[in-house]
Order: structure tokens, then sequence, then C-alpha cells
């Protein structure tokens, strides 16, 4: 341990940690913008200098480690004219449109702003020339909005090794962006939003679709049927003030029905429909020799990932849709031949955590006679917006619940919201289904919680057909993780059956349509509030659903059977890139 | 061997060859044939002899020609190498007193002392024997022979180098850390990007004597443990890379380079890496990302590259300068080199000299030479014949030195206590007919240009300078953006990621502290 001293006060903190650190610990605030904590260090915003005894020129504290005996000022009148000067400077190639924007009142540059107390931007003149997307389908860029923090680019590279964009020309010009600035859908971007996620302005933002949900419900003729996400009930509060991990699941139906939804349901339920299918799936391949190990395809940006970049490996992802898709699926066909509707009239609408959903909706396998399972996805941050306009004070809500028939989940479904979760739920259900008799310990703590960097692993025994079968199986969260592990497989050097993987770093809950903002220390609270529903939950094992067995008997028939078949699998393409650029 | 009666000594570099360097090789072809004296006179072509447009000395008599045409090339080879009479009006102004039977003179400008420039201009750079004719590889093979690698860094630490790069770091210091770094795979590195406006030293040595700096670099190798090596050369300049290539290839083939270099234990190979044109690339980790396949951009330090480098292996970054020292150091010991120059400065330092001067070109001189001397001696006074205004030394980002201030000594520790830097060893004198605003302007256009973007106070900094600077320059500032510029510069200084953003600011700094009253006139009428 090292003895620093900040503003007077003595600390203790271990060697190799940053000034920034050593600070936080002891309560003291440092701007920043361009730092991720645990991510990205670049020290390249300089809103974070500090001034340390005996050096002349100020250092950024988010990169400068702790020194035994160092002295730290963090807010002397050189360091606070120091910091509003780079702020100024920051702000002089910023437009100040602040009422008009997406990120108004959440806007980090705006708070920092007001928190230096910035009364006159002092410089008049150009402002830097940046690209726009507004043709992609996940996300909007507008460069005008971008400071260079890097943020995006870090998570694009560094923690998603996707690569869609990288820093660009230089000096003033300097910016981000894909390739010959193609939009972001022709480049070899996921969808995943973890840019937008930790854009501190609103550079990168949701490629909004609040006014198609808003005219779909005044519109009399159609019928609007919702569902949300499992991750979303643990997260939404934040939108309204909670703590993160809070759970508002019946906050979120109350807050439907006041918003004018016509059907609410839960995805939950769907993922429990997922289970069924994948679990069988898998058991499928085991039994008949099929592709293994067979790996999860319930995230969007996971399946972009794969198919662009390891298409010889697409026989391994597991054919079902995922829980969005089913639920649209189910409701466009199961619902509507109970309730009688034509399912032409009928608009599904999704609330999602994540900005990929937006893509998977669209894809034009995913929908029969010309229309589509899901018309609509909206993010968890775009869901909030629409509580807002519609005045609906979310905090005073009731706790209400979703519609019938296909409402009913289980805690199974709802763990699909953190990594791990799917592997966990498939395994209850799996398992039994072997096994053919109850299984009384179903938390698998092996695949649960936030790996960063790495693969969680987990060897559960069981017995197939009366022998001994030791079923491997790996998670993964984040696609630098999961690039790892493809590569691993086409090294030959990965003996597992089963793996889940979600394309972003803690699964759903961190997700790139989640609010803002989602730090490591965020997304483990939200996994909290996962496992806590799963536990206080009456039912835990998909198979047991009574929704879920109800369907299979009067509509699905079989799990994996013809008509599951033809209504929750899919098929996957290559997804080739650049290909016009040539 | 064959003997020549005369060698012509042609400088080919690329400011020659604009000049007609070309033509004037063919004609000068043409015209020994015809006068059948071809077997007789052999020309050598070499990178800059140090002069405007093109020249050439004809040896054994040493006479400088500078300026000359395809037209003249028929009166030369007519009256100097057929008659023996030099060919007075072409001769360079320095030795156009020289008689011919005067014999071989040093072409040295006064008070040079040359140990970097030893062998440019007089060996022929594409042939290695006329290197190793000049004692060329006998340091290395003395090293592999005779010295542990902890020897060489002695030495190198005896003789006191600093860094000629422009951070004027210890060297032996440098290679020491390295040494003592343990990995099993470690590089040296040759920063030849040299990106500084009006500098050229770097291109001159490569072009001149690409051998020394292949001797320095395996030398250098040898003390920290590194196999491979790499010369990352600014991409435009074509000779020098041409050079340098033809040079490793040359040395491979006697065992120079290579495996089992003189039949040691030690191997050691060179690679070129071109630069694509930026010049923050100059940055040492700029470079090791540039090299790496990435943007380049500095990276945070510490861990400083003598400890996780290129790869993340220990690496050594030194100037192209800072190599060419090597090989004498290691021939002559380290107590001969710090004897030449004054105390906590050894040795010679290589300058190009510019702007409106009589004498433009590159310098070696010893370190502790005045500026005045510099100024008066070697550069002899102003070409236009006005009074001389400011020198500004050290390139771009380097200081401006008002006329008054002539007298300060050109060694590294003065400089450091007076605040400046030899920077990249460029030194452009400004007469008086140069006004400060329309200088600094196309200063702070060219930082706007090369600021990396990553950190903010630069990118957003000079960016801002360029405007105030076009605002100074059409009369339309406010007084108040004067002080707005003293502030933004001093945040720049202090707030920068990396050595561009903090020194981009010099020149401005000096011109507010010297010439604050000429620049005001800048601001609108009325608001002065």
């Amino acid at each position: 341990m090292l003895n620093i001293n900040i503003n007077g006060i003595d600390v203790k903190v271990e060697q190799g940690s940053t000034i920034l650190e050593a600070a936080n610990k002891i309560g003291v605030k440092i701007p920043t913008l361009c730092h991720i904590p645990e991510i990205q260090k670049i020290g390249a915003c300089r809103m974070c200098l500090v001034d340390i005894e005996g050096n002349p020129k100020l250092q950024a504290s988010c990169t400068t480690p702790v020194v035994d005996g160092m002295k730290i000022r963090t807010n002397t009148k050189k360091v606070r004219d120091t910091r509003k000067f780079v702020l100024e400077l920051i702000l002089s190639d910023h437009p100040t449109t602040c009422l008009t924007c997406e990120r108004n009142t959440r806007c980090e540059l705006q708070s920092m702003a007001a928190e230096l107390g910035i009364d006159i931007v002092p410089y008049r003149g150009a402002t830097s020339s940046r690209g726009k997307d507004n043709e992609t389908l996940q996300l909007n860029y507008d460069g005008s909005k971008c400071i260079y923090c890097k943020r995006c680019e870090t998570m694009c590279n560094e923690v998603q090794t996707v690569g869609a964009i990288f820093s660009q020309k230089r000096g003033f010009n300097s910016e981000v962006g894909t390739p010959f600035n193609v939009p972001f859908k022709d480049s070899v971007c996921t969808g995943c939003g973890q840019c937008v996620l930790n854009c501190p302005v609103s550079a990168l933002k949701d490629n909004e679709n609040i006014d198609e949900v808003w005219e779909a419900i005044q519109n009399p003729e159609i019928i609007t049927v919702v569902q949300v996400a499992p991750s979303v009930r643990v997260t939404l509060g934040e939108e309204f003030g909670l703590k993160p991990g809070s759970i508002v699941t019946g906050k979120i139906f109350a807050a439907m029905r006041r918003i004018g939804f016509d059907h609410i349901f839960d995805t939950d339920f769907a993922a429990d429909l997922t289970i069924m299918e994948e679990g069988h799936e898998f058991i499928h391949r085991v039994k008949n020799g099929g592709t293994l190990p067979m790996i999860t395809s319930c995230s969007p940006g996971w399946v972009n990932f794969i198919e662009t970049f390891f298409p010889d490996l697409l026989p391994n992802l597991s054919t079902c849709k995922s829980p969005q898709q089913m639920q649209g699926a189910m409701v466009k066909t199961y619902f509507a031949e109970k309730m009688g509707l034509d399912p032409k009239k009928i608009c599904s609408i999704s609330v999602m955590p994540c900005t990929a959903k937006k893509g998977e909706a669209k894809r034009p396998e995913m929908g029969r006679d010309g229309y589509s399972d899901v018309d609509i996805a909206i993010t968890t941050r775009e869901f909030a917006k629409m509580i807002r306009q519609a005045e609906v004070e979310f905090l005073n809500l009731p706790d209400e619940g979703p519609d019938d028939p296909i409402g009913i989940s289980t805690g199974a479904g709802l763990i699909f919201g953190a990594s791990g979760g799917v592997m966990e739920a498939a395994l209850r259900t799996a398992l039994e289904v072997i096994e053919g008799h109850e299984i009384e310990n179903i938390d698998y703590e092996a695949v649960r919680g936030l790996k960063l960097d790495g693969v969680k692993e987990a060897t559960v025994s069981t017995k197939i057909d009366g022998n001994d079968v030791d079923v491997k199986v790996a998670v993964a969260s984040g696609l630098g993780n999961a690039r790892k592990l493809m590569e691993k497989i086409q090294a030959g050097e990965a003996d597992y059956h089963f793996i889940e993987i979600m394309a972003c770093p803690g699964g759903c809950i961190g997700g790139g349509g989640q609010p803002i903002p989602t730090t490591t220390e965020i997304r483990k609270q939200r996994i909290e509030g996962i496992y806590k529903g799963d536990k206080d939950m009456p039912i835990r094992k998909s198979h047991l659903n009574p929704a879920i067995q109800v369907l299979y008997k009067e509509f699905l028939g079989e799990p994996n059977g013809h008509k599951a078949h033809e209504y929750l699998h899919t098929h996957y393409h290559h997804q080739k890139y650049y290909d016009n650029l040539k | 061997m064959k003997f020549y009666r005369s060698h012509i000594i042609l400088g080919m570099d690329t400011p020659s060859l604009l000049a007609g360097a070309k033509g004037v090789r063919d004609t000068l072809e043409k015209e020994l044939k015809a006068k059948k004296i071809e077997n007789e006179i052999r020309i050598v072509e070499t990178g800059s002899l140090g002069y405007h447009g093109v020249s050439m000395i004809v040896y054994p008599e040493g006479v400088t020609y500078t300026g000359i045409t395809a037209s003249d090339v028929k009166e030369l080879v007519e009256e100097h190498l057929i008659k023996g009479r030099p060919v007075r009006r072409l001769m360079a102004e320095d030795n156009s007193q020289k008689d011919i039977c005067a014999g071989q003179q040093e072409r040295l400008l006064d008070g040079q002392v040359r140990i970097v420039l030893k062998n440019a201009g007089s060996i022929d750079p594409e042939n290695i024997s006329e290197y190793i004719a000049k004692d060329g590889y006998m340091a290395l093979g003395k090293v592999l022979a005779e010295n542990t690698p902890k020897d060489v860094i002695d030495i190198v630490k005896d003789s006191e180098l600093r860094g000629r790069g422009g951070a004027a770091f210890p060297t032996g210091k440098k290679w020491e850390f390295t040494y003592n770094t343990e990995s099993c795979q470690k590089y040296v590195i040759c920063n030849a990007d040299e990106g500084e406006p009006g500098t050229f030293k770097d291109r001159l040595i490569m072009e001149g004597d690409p051998h020394a700096l292949l001797e320095a670099m395996a030398i250098c190798g040898y003390a920290i443990g590194a196999d491979k090596g790499f010369i990352y050369v600014r991409g435009e300049y074509s000779l020098s890379i041409e050079r340098v290539k033809k040079a490793i290839k040359d040395a491979e083939a006697l065992n120079l380079l290579g495996k089992n270099i003189l039949n040691s234990d030690f191997s050691f190979e060179i690679e070129v890496c071109l630069g694509g044109g930026a010049y923050v690339c100059g940055e040492e980790t700029a470079l090791i990302e540039s090299i790496e396949g990435k943007r380049g951009e500095p990276r945070l330090k510490p861990p400083y590259p003598p400890v996780c480098g290129l790869f993340g292996k220990p690496t050594i970054v030194n100037n192209v300068e800072t190599f060419a020292n090597i090989p004498q150091i290691i021939l002559n010991g380290g107590e001969w080199f710090k004897k030449l120059g004054v105390q906590g400065s050894a040795g010679t330092k290589v300058f190009t000299i510019l702007g409106d001067i009589n004498e433009k070109g590159l310098i070696e001189v010893p370190m502790g030479i005045t500026l005045k001397e510099v100024f008066e001696n070697i550069a002899k006074g102003t070409r236009s014949g006005k009074k001389v205004k400011f020198a500004h030394i050290g390139g771009s980002s380097g200081n401006i030195v008002p006329f008054k201030d002539f007298d300060i000594k050109l060694d590294l520790n003065t400089l450091a206590s007076s605040d400046l830097t030899h920077g990249s060893g460029v030194i452009l004198f400004v007469s008086e007919d140069i006004h400060i605003n329309d200088y600094l302007k196309s200063i702070a256009k060219f930082f706007q240009h090369e600021s990396c973007g990553k950190c903010t106070p630069c990118r957003e900094g000079t960016f801002r300078i360029y405007q105030f600077m076009e605002k100074l320059n059409r009369n339309q500032a406010k007084k108040s953006d004067i002080a707005k510029m003293k502030d933004l510069c001093m945040v720049m200084k202090k707030a920068s990621f990396c050595g561009l953003g903090q020194a981009a600011v010099n020149p401005f700094i000096d011109a507010m502290r010297h010439f604050e009253k000429e620049m005001m006139e800048g601001v609108k009428e009325g608001e002065r």
C-alpha cells in the first residue's frame, strides 16, 4: 500500500492505482470525458488534470499512477482554470443547440459545462465538418457533435473487436468514422450499440422509432401488441432516478397500459419458449451427432458478428430465433388466431435493451405472408422517453401484470437478461428432460456474473441413455471474448458442447439500448437485480411454464417439431461488406 | 585498381535534382566522352553537398562549384579539367580565392569540426569499399572482438553523448535502461522521420554516409541485445531510402549485417519502414505505433520505449545524427568526444542553417559556439543586406531568439537554462522586412495541419491559434485576442498530451515576449 495525500487528506492506496482511482476512493470528484473505468485510459481529453507537488506540468489523473508520498491537489485555481480552458476549447467546436438535442439534460458535456461554470465560449469561427449517418437501422451518427473522446472507438475495437469505426484525419479535422465514411449499415458494424452507450454527447444515438409507435397507437385500425425484454425491468428505473438493478416489472406493464398499447406481453414468455426449442435442439444434436458445440443465437449483435467474421461456424449456431422474434411470431399466429385478428392489422412492438434488435426485426426471413414478426423495436431509452412524453408519472404507478394468454413467465425466462442466463435456463430444462426427473439445485453459479475479459466455463455431469456424460459449457459476453472463443473452436482447441454468447459485456443488462450511463459497477448491480428477481419467481424452469405447455398442446405440437420449425427457427448467411468499395 | 586523375563529386539529392543535377550529369558525361577523357575522370554521385543549387567538388584540388547549369559544363570541362584553370565565377564563395595548385584542402567553413559529416561528400555513399577504406565498420569489428555489451554502453556513457532528436536524453543511459530490461526480443529503431520544416541534416547523413548509420545501429543492437533494427524514414526521402536500402544489401553481402556478423555470435538485420508524412510520427511512441501498422498517435508514457516499446518489447529509438556519432566514439573513445564540446554538452552538433543568409546549408560545429558566430562567421550575414531580426532555432516548434540575444551559446545546458532547445537542429535567420505576424501565421498553419488530434489542447488549440493569426494578419484582431492567445499558449504548454502540443506554442510565446508591439499592429484600428 502506498501513502499519498489528496487535497490534504491522507489516503492509502494500492500500488498501480491511478490518481483518479485514489481520488474516487475518498469521494474526491475529478471530471473526465474520455475515460471509461477499467476499459479506456488514454488521457486524451485533458479534463482530469491535477496538480502534483513538484511537477511543473499538470498531469492527467486517469493515467498517472500514484507514487508513494505523492501530494496532489485536484481543485487549485491553476487546475480549475486549466480545466475550464480545456472545456472551452472542446465547446468551441461543439454546437450549442442543447435545447433541441436528444441528450438535453442527460449530456455529460452539458453537465460538465454547468459544473465548471462556463459562461461564454470565447472562440468564434469555423467548426469542424464531420460525417453524418441516418441511413442505418440501429443507430444515428452526427459527427458535428463529436468531441473526439474516442470512447466509441475503444468499445468497437478493443472491447467488441468489430472495428467498424476508427480515428481518421488529423488535427482539428480528426474524426471517428467508418472506412470512407460509408453508412454504418454498409460497414462491418454489428449494431451492438456499445458506441452509443458510451457516447458522452449525442454524436452517436438511437435511430428513434418512437413516432411510428405513437402513430400505430393512435390509429384505430391497428392493434398494437407490445412485449418487454427481461433485462428492461432491472434498468428502466434508472431513467427515473431509481438505483440500478431496481425491479420495476409491474410499473412497466402499468405504464404500457397508460400509454395505450392494446395488448401487453412479456418477452420472458418467449424466453421460456426459446429454452424449449433450444434445449430440445441441443438434445437432438447430442443424440444424433449434430454439429457441436452448439452456440446460442439470442443476441442479434452476436449473430451479425458470426455472420460477418466467422461464416464457417454458422452450422454451430442454433437455428432458434431470438425471444423477440419468437414472441412476435406467436403474436401474429397463435395469438391472432386465438383472438380472431388479422395478423396484417397487428403492429408488433418490442421494448428491448438493444439497438441490434432494430436490425433483427427487419431481417426479411423474420416473418411470413408479407408481414413481419416484429414491426417496431425500441430501446429502453426510447421507452423511457415515451413514458415522459405521455406525462406518465412512472414512480407513482401501481404494479400491474401482463395480459393472457402469453403473459406468464418464469425465473428461467427472466435470467435471459444477464450473461449466463440462457445457459442456466437451458440447463435447468435440458437436464430434467434428459434425466426424466426433477433436479433440485438449479443455481448454476459458475456461469453467472460479469466477466469482462475471458470466458466462464462449467462442466455438468448427467446421464444420456444410461451413459455418464460430462456436458462442457462455456459462456462469453462481449464480442471480443466471443472472438477469442471462436478462434479457439477454429483451432480445434475447444471441446465444449454448448456455448452461450451475448454481444454486450454482461449480457442484455449491458445492452446498447440501455440507460446511459452503463458502467461496470452499474452492470454488476443490474445483474444482482436479475438474480434477485429469479429467486422470487414461483416457477423457475421454462418447461414448467403452464402457458408454454398450453401453447405446445394447442398450437405448436412437439418442441423442435415441424410447426415449431416453421415459426420459431430461422437460417443464417455470410454477410459480406465493403464489396461495393472494390 | 583503376586510376583516375580527377574525381567529381556531384550532389544528386532531391533539391539538386530539382535544380537540374541530372541534366548537368548527362551533359558532363557527354562532354567527357567528347573530349575523350572519360577514363581519366570519374563522376561520383552523392547526396547534398550543403550548397544551394547544383553543386560539385572536384578532387584532388577540392574546388567547389555551386549553382551550375548544363550550359556551364562545357566551360568547366575545358577550363578546369583540361587546362587546369578553375572557373572562378562558379566557385563557392568560401573557396573562391583558392588557387588550383594549393592542393587538397578541407572544404570546411570557418569553425566547423566534422564527426558526423566526416565522410559525407568525400566518399561514394553507394560504394561500401570507400566507407570501409575510411575506417568504416572498424568500430563494429572492434566491439565484437574486444568489448562486452556493457563495455560499449560504458564507452557511450563516458562520451556523454546526448540525443540529437530534440529531447537531448543521455544516449548511454537510454541504452543502459534497455540493456537492463530482460526480454527475449529487443529492437533498435532509427528515427529518420525528419519532419521539422527546414531541417534536412538526417537526410544528408543518410544520403552521404548511410553505412555509418547501419554500423551504429548494429553496435547499438550488440550493446542492448537486439537482433533487429528498423529505420523509419520519411517517405518523401526517396534518395535516402534508395541509398540506405542499397547499403543494407551491400553490408549483408559482406556479412557486416545479417547472421553471425564477422563470424561472431551476434546477428543483426535492418528493415526500412517508410513514414506516411505525419509530423507527429517523429514523436518516438507515435513512430512505434506507425511501425506496428497503427494510426500514428503518441502513447502514454511511462512506460517508456526502453522498457516497453515496439510490439511491447524494449526498444531503443535514436535519431540519425545520434547514431552517426557512435562509430567515431567507439574508435576514438568517450574522452575524445567529451573534449570536443563544452561541459555537459559533448561533441558536435549538426545544424541546417537557412533563411536570409549568404551561406545556407549544413554545418557541423562544436557544442558551445554562439549564435552570433554561426550568423557572422559561417552564415556570413544576411544575403539581402538588411538587418537580421531574429533566429528561429530548433524547427517550427523551436524558439525565436531576437538579434539582441545572439550571444547565446548553442550548447544544451545554456539553451536549457534559458528554456530553449536545439530541437531538430535547424537555424532559420529572418531579416527585418518579414512581419512577425506573417511569419507566425505560416507556423500556425503548419501546426493546425500536423496536430494528430488526440488531445483537446493541441487539436483545438493549434486551430484556434491559426484563427487568431489569420485575424492578426488581416488587421481584424481585438486586443483581447492577444491576451486569449497568450493564455491558450500557456494551457497548451502545460496540458497537452505530448511534445507536439507542448512545444508548438514556443514560437508564439517567444514572439509575444519579444515582438508584442509589432504583433499589436494586427489589432483593428482604434482598438489597440
